[in-house]
């Protein structure tokens, strides 16, 4: 079954409000090997001018998860997940992510079209603080490979 | 790193590798929630036509990021918009050494504010495995 077209412009509701914290921040550091002390100390991030540590460019994938995966798994849209591969991916920053936000993620599915034997979907999902300042912007394009 | 003076369209930026073992994936795979079985489970990524275990492509992407981190005094609020394509998979073999991810770049343009485009490049067992990687930087 081909992707859903007709899902194309539509905005899902919100993900729950997402806290990031201090220890998630560590953990993911840690887990891609960025040693900034910007991440991982307190001290040392308010010193270079931000509220509290700061997270990795790509941590905002995290939060985005928390949104897309409604998209991906609506029975509707019909993708098929066993198929999926991560095509292309895309991070806009506003600022940086730090611990003691709280935010809220919101996915709208651009396009969907089909190259050769495959279809690709782009998804863009906004970061949002619960007081409506847009943190980040993510882009994820999700290609179905054909059978 | 490189100073905003110094930057000039075209100019080559310094290789940098980043290795990828199975242990690094497995503490990917906590940190981001993706428990994908193809990035850590050799049976399950067989079954579904894979060679091997594979690296996440966030993984991948993450590596980059911290080149271009670097690159910018080692500041990850630096990196102001940042995006590629996944064009191979990074292999990952059950031994000590796991896979290479080597990254490197150019300047491509010089833009107001102290920022730079910065054309990205990363490789894994002699193939790219990012393309049209591009970030936007904002250089001291």
């Amino acid at each position: 079954m081909p992707i859903n077209r007709d899902y194309v412009g539509r905005t899902f509701a919100p993900a729950e409000p997402y806290e990031v914290s201090r220890t998630k921040i560590a953990e993911f550091a840690t887990a891609i090997g960025e040693p900034s002390p910007l991440c991982h100390d307190p001290e040392a991030a308010r010193q270079a001018g931000y509220p509290d540590v700061i997270a990795p460019p790509t941590f905002a994938i995290v939060i985005a998860t928390t949104s897309s995966a409604q998209v991906i798994h609506d029975s509707g849209l019909g993708v098929n997940y066993s198929m999926v591969v991560h095509g292309e991916q895309a991070f806009e920053h506003a600022r940086p992510l730090h611990a003691g936000d709280w935010v809220v993620a919101r996915s709208t599915i651009e396009d969907i079209r089909d190259v050769g034997r495959h279809m690709m979907m782009t998804t863009r999902t906004d970061i949002i603080t619960l007081d409506g300042e847009h943190v980040c912007t993510a882009r994820g394009t999700l290609v179905e490979r054909g059978a | 790193m490189l100073s905003y003076a110094d930057a000039e369209p075209g100019t080559e930026l310094e290789p940098k590798q980043y290795p990828a073992t199975r242990l690094d994936l497995v503490k990917y795979a906590g940190a981001s929630g993706d428990f994908n079985v193809i990035h850590w489970n050799e049976r399950l990524a067989r079954s579904v036509g894979l060679p091997d275990v594979i690296a996440h492509g966030m993984f991948t992407m993450a590596q980059a990021g911290r080149y271009v981190t670097e690159l910018a005094g080692g500041d990850p609020a630096a990196v102001l918009e940042f995006s590629v394509r996944f064009s191979a998979m990074v292999v990952v073999p059950d031994d000590d050494k796991g896979a290479v991810i080597e990254v490197g770049g150019s300047v491509a343009g010089k833009l107001d504010g102290n920022r730079v485009a910065v054309n990205v490049t990363a490789r894994s067992g002699g193939t790219k495995v990012l393309t049209r990687a591009r970030a936007v930087v904002r250089l001291p």
